[in-house]
């Protein structure tokens, strides 16, 4: 069998045995890589052969001096391409920083270095992380491994194709307002966005402050677990990294059931602007939730038709405060012969930085202007307050939300890019748990007549990932959907 | 229906130090009227006496001593730089003429 296959789990399990080598994994990766990237176009660097082999032979030969494995060893990982990686080029899909080699590594990054992972290279997404298809990536859209006429889902869209065409073990992905959850659900994988705090946001390239997050992209739940456990954590260099203990992610991936669970079901998340197919699958999964032992009960989020607005105002507001500092000065692009400073800051800003970007910095900076601010920016800051206020009453009564996490499956290349509000409009189910800064999980759920995968969101109180993983790992076990795996033609 | 002029997009435009071809402003202005007259919805929420929410990190912002540590080296500081010389950044001149 070819070990690209696997799972994390898998593969780690027959490396700490000894069955396989680094190099034997490099080696299987980079035939894979070599025949499916070109069609899927998941990554925008990938790791030059030669020094992917030799760190592969590096690991095997420290093997033989002290036997001693860890458990990212020698797993060959996709990083999204707005984490900083020490001396691989970090783009964020942009013009702007097409040439910016990061002098530090992200702490995700320092966290996974102890355990010599193979980077295989970084992930394509939309620029900056700000879309929902990788289509505003200034290289061009990934494509989705079930149909490559549709998107792989974005902005994480890169790391979610890559796991699904099996051009990678797992990855990392960051969730701004449903960037990990959003491309998982159209690429059939599993994507999980952890409480805000409970990862570094330390070297990930900043687009929302107060709502990005780092989490794993991977084939099954136990491996998004395995994959937490790793990068999860306080960190002195973040200053809203939660001081909290971080439990072991993988003992919650034991129990195959989710007796004593009380699921909450929003009607909200189930009203018009549904697709039928994906009502069917959800309703089908909650039903195995209750078979499985959970209690069922229907709930209510009233301010969920808010999130949005709401998101898209305060997320703009902190994009273009946060996008100030490309000034063309201490790196990135710099537009050529300007005379004077002023003219230099448009020039290269106007350049370097694409049409989506430039929508999101303008209706931002629209909303912290002088005379829209209170009924803005202050106005989206107290709705905030309401939809966790939300949150908090419900949680109150249930340990889990489940719901769709989109309204469609994966739309195709080109549909919506003429449409920003229809393009934002699909984010409206993954956004309210990125306000509150709830873990939230979207795992396969079932596939459309077409084809294409179906996701599956469960919310959970913050600091509790270990329930959400609970039950999306016994949902996981009950059902086939993690077996079936797109064909990509070569 | 919420309406944001072409005038308007230029003066969010300098502010945002973004330069705009007449094309991108005629097209920012009705996409961002389109986004604005949807958000105002909003509005008719009552947001009398609630809190603003800017974070939800359940942490109060960690204090540190400030305490002298190694920083970045000036050639990797200056690594990633446009242009540089002689250790500093290099800029287009700040006055006018």
């Amino acid at each position: 069998m070819s070990l690209f296959k696997l799972t994390l789990k898998e593969l780690q399990d027959k490396f700490t045995a000894g069955e396989v080598t680094a190099v034997e994994i490099a080696r299987s990766y980079l035939l894979r890589l070599n025949q499916v990237e070109p069609k899927i176009k998941a990554y925008i660097t990938l790791t030059p052969k030669e020094t992917l082999l030799q760190q592969a032979k590096a690991i095997d030969d420290g093997l033989l001096a002290w036997r001693k494995t860890q458990p990212m060893m020698a797993m060959p990982l996709g990083i999204k391409d707005n984490i900083c990686t020490e001396g691989i080029r970090t783009t964020c899909g942009s013009r702007m920083l097409q040439n910016f080699v990061p002098p530090y590594n992200a702490s995700v990054m320092e966290s996974l270095r102890p355990h010599q992972p193979l980077i295989l290279g970084k992930t394509n997404l939309d620029e900056f992380a700000m879309g929902s298809s990788t289509e505003h990536s200034a290289f061009g859209p990934s494509r989705n491994p079930w149909n490559q006429k549709f998107i792989p889902g974005g902005s994480s869209g890169g790391s979610a194709a890559a796991v699904a065409a099996d051009e990678c073990v797992a990855a990392l992905g960051s969730d701004t307002g449903g960037s990990i959850r959003q491309p998982a659900a159209c690429c059939g994988v599993v994507g999980f966005k952890p409480t805000y705090g409970r990862v570094s946001r330390y070297g990930l390239i900043a687009f929302a402050s107060s709502l990005d997050q780092i989490g794993p992209i991977t084939k099954t739940v136990t491996d998004a677990a395995i994959l937490l456990n790793v990068i999860a954590g306080f960190d002195p260099m973040d200053s809203t990294s939660a001081n909290r203990e971080v439990p072991d992610f993988t003992k919650a991936v034991k129990k195959k059931d989710v007796k004593k669970l009380i699921i909450g079901v929003p009607q909200e998340y189930f009203s018009e602007g549904l697709d039928p197919e994906v009502f069917e699958s959800v309703q089908a999964a909650i039903q195995v939730l209750q078979e499985l032992g959970g209690k069922i009960q229907e709930v209510t989020l009233p301010s969920t038709e808010r999130a949005i607005a709401t998101y898209y105002l305060l997320a703009t507001a902190e994009a273009s405060s946060n996008l100030a500092r490309y000034d063309g000065v201490k790196y990135g692009f710099r537009a050529k012969e300007s005379r004077e400073l002023a003219e230099m800051y448009r020039s290269t800003r106007s350049q370097g930085f694409g049409p989506e970007v430039k929508r999101r910095i303008m209706l931002g900076t629209y909303a912290l202007s002088a005379g829209y601010y209170e009924a803005y920016y202050g106005k989206a800051q107290a709705v905030r307050t309401l939809i966790q206020r939300d949150f908090d009453a419900v949680f109150q009564e249930v340990d889990l939300l489940v719901s769709p996490v989109m309204p469609t499956t994966a739309f195709q290349l080109g549909e919506r890019l003429e449409d920003p509000l229809q393009m934002y409009l699909s984010d409206i189910y993954t956004i309210p748990a990125s306000l509150a800064g709830l873990p939230a999980i979207s795992v396969p759920c079932g596939f459309s007549t077409m084809g294409l995968p179906i996701g599956l969101q469960m919310v959970g109180r913050r600091f509790e990932e270990s329930i959400v993983l609970r039950a999306a790992y016994a949902y996981e076990q009950a059902t086939n959907w993690r077996t079936k795996r797109p064909v990509i033609r070569s | 229906m919420a309406s944001i002029s072409q005038k308007e997009v230029e003066h969010v435009a300098q502010l945002a130090r973004l330069e705009l071809a007449e094309a991108e402003k005629a097209r920012f202005a009705e996409q961002l009227s389109h986004i604005l007259t949807y958000v105002d919805h909003l509005q008719a929420v009552s947001t009398e006496g609630v809190p603003p929410t800017a974070s939800v990190a359940s942490e109060e912002t960690g204090l540190r001593e400030d305490t002298p540590r190694e920083c970045l080296p000036l050639d990797k500081a200056l690594a990633n730089a446009p242009e540089s010389h002689d250790g500093f950044f290099v800029v287009p001149k700040i006055l006018g003429k």
